[in-house]
């Protein structure tokens, strides 16, 4: 999500986000519908023809998205090997493999702001409690923009203290970096102000692309 | 060159007029028991206001001062007439503010996103939203970064970034609080040059003192006050000089 979308005009770019997800949605349910591994092979063989034939992502942008997880299929694997049986276990990574690829498709097509918008819109109900739409979205956007800064604050944190002779940083790192993050804090609070956070109208019709393609 | 600060020239009428720019009125600030600024009162009219000073001076809080960002603890702070203590959205509107570290000022994860956020929390038709982010893009050779994560921009790339967040939003002032600090030294000419070109009216704090060679006016802040007023050809030097 940090840095997976890939700019396109294609078809699955242009396709609204909600309906994305909608069907990322259906799809996992679907999924979870057949114990055939043919079945559950040929959807995966779908998903990848829409992410590389018709989307035209990338190869890597998918393989970047399994590749953190495929330690854990390959266990699941050899652990259905033996307490189950080997159709059982194919089912179950192709099931996850299909998913996680159809996620990446989503990601890779989908601006960061049209996900959030679509977070919003099917928030919009909770505003009869009054939560505010907007701010959710904000918060999910501005998770998504700091992660990468946090980690390179603490990246810094421990190199200062490599520095200094402490090679074996674990714990000793937590309460700079979270006095760093806290300082960081107080001024992006007064950033969102000077920005017209709290202005923000909430969003009523129907979500869209903030950011024409 | 005023040394001491000016007094206030408007007492007993209107505070300022739609056209007197920001107005001071013997504004202190203070964190608890420790004060940052006293008694200050002008008038900043001019086109190009640099604001410098020593570490601590209490330069930053008077450049939050001029957009509300920060209220005064005594005396009033007024924007083309409007009371940035009551009347704050309405000044951020009209005032931008660019800050130190445009890490802290970025908070979508793409570039077009974050210069969309500005206009979109002023409530814009989307068609506008994305001729301004367009604007953007091009004018600080951005188009080519369009979609990429923020955090992957150069240092000088996140401070056209932060600058351009701030103008999509079309204010009539711009305050830069040490816009260049963390910059080397062709990013430090850049942004001097983007600042130069801008049509608003701008108060720049900055320890960089060549960025303001061309300014209508330099303030010098010490301790809380502003200790000398006038054109930069006279406040540098005197500054420079009391720096040694």
């Amino acid at each position: 999500m940090l840095s997976l979308y890939v700019p396109g005009r294609s078809l699955v770019h242009r396709a609204p986000a909600g309906l994305k997800l909608g069907l990322l949605a259906a799809l996992g349910v679907a999924l979870f519908l057949t114990e055939r591994p043919a079945v559950v092979a040929a959807v995966l063989v779908v998903v990848l023809a829409v992410g590389l034939l018709v989307a035209r992502l990338p190869w890597r942008a998918l393989a970047g998205q399994v590749r953190p997880v495929w330690l854990w299929l390959a266990a699941l694997f050899v652990f259905h090997l033996v307490a189950t049986d080997l159709r059982t276990g194919s089912v179950a990574v192709l099931r996850l493999l299909a998913l996680l690829v159809a996620a990446a498709v989503v990601t890779g097509t989908t601006r960061v702001t049209a996900l959030v918008a679509v977070v919003e819109w099917l928030a919009s109900p909770l505003r009869v409690f009054g939560v505010r739409p907007a701010r959710i979205g904000l918060v999910i956007a501005m998770t998504l923009r700091f992660i990468p800064l946090v980690a390179e604050q603490a990246a810094r944190i421990r190199e200062a203290q490599a520095a200094r002779g402490a090679d074996r940083v674990r714990w000793g790192m937590a309460v700079p970096l979270l006095v760093q993050v806290l300082r960081m804090a107080a001024t992006v609070g007064e950033a969102l102000d000077a920005r017209g956070a709290d202005d923000a109208p909430d969003r009523r019709s129907r979500p869209r692309a903030a950011v024409a393609p | 060159m005023r040394w001491r600060r000016r007094p206030p020239t408007d007492a007993g009428t209107p505070a300022v007029t739609p056209a007197a720019g920001i107005a001071l009125r013997d504004v202190g600030h203070a964190y608890g028991d420790r004060v940052v600024l006293a008694g200050v009162s002008l008038t900043l009219g001019e086109r190009r206001v640099g604001v410098i000073g020593a570490n601590g001076s209490g330069k930053s809080t008077f450049a939050r001062l001029l957009n509300g960002l920060v209220v005064p603890t005594s005396g009033t702070v007024r924007v083309d007439g409007l009371d940035t203590r009551t009347q704050a959205r309405e000044v951020r509107r009209r005032v931008g503010f660019v800050f130190q570290d445009p890490d802290a000022q970025i908070v979508h994860p793409t570039v077009a996103e974050d210069l969309a956020f500005g206009p979109r929390n002023q409530g814009l038709p989307d068609e506008e939203i994305d001729r301004r982010v367009e604007e953007m893009l091009d004018r600080y050779e951005l188009a080519g970064h369009r979609d990429h994560p923020a955090h992957l921009l150069s240092g000088g790339q996140k401070q056209l970034l932060a600058i351009a967040g701030v103008l999509a939003m079309r204010p009539q002032r711009i305050v830069f609080d040490e816009p260049t600090t963390l910059l080397d030294l062709s990013n430090t000419r850049k942004v001097g040059r983007v600042i130069d070109e801008l049509e608003q009216d701008v108060v720049v704090v900055t320890h960089h003192l060549e960025l303001l060679s061309g300014f209508d006016r330099v303030l010098v802040v010490e301790d809380g006050r502003v200790v000398a007023d006038g054109a930069p050809g006279e406040t540098l030097p005197w500054y420079v000089a009391r720096m040694d």
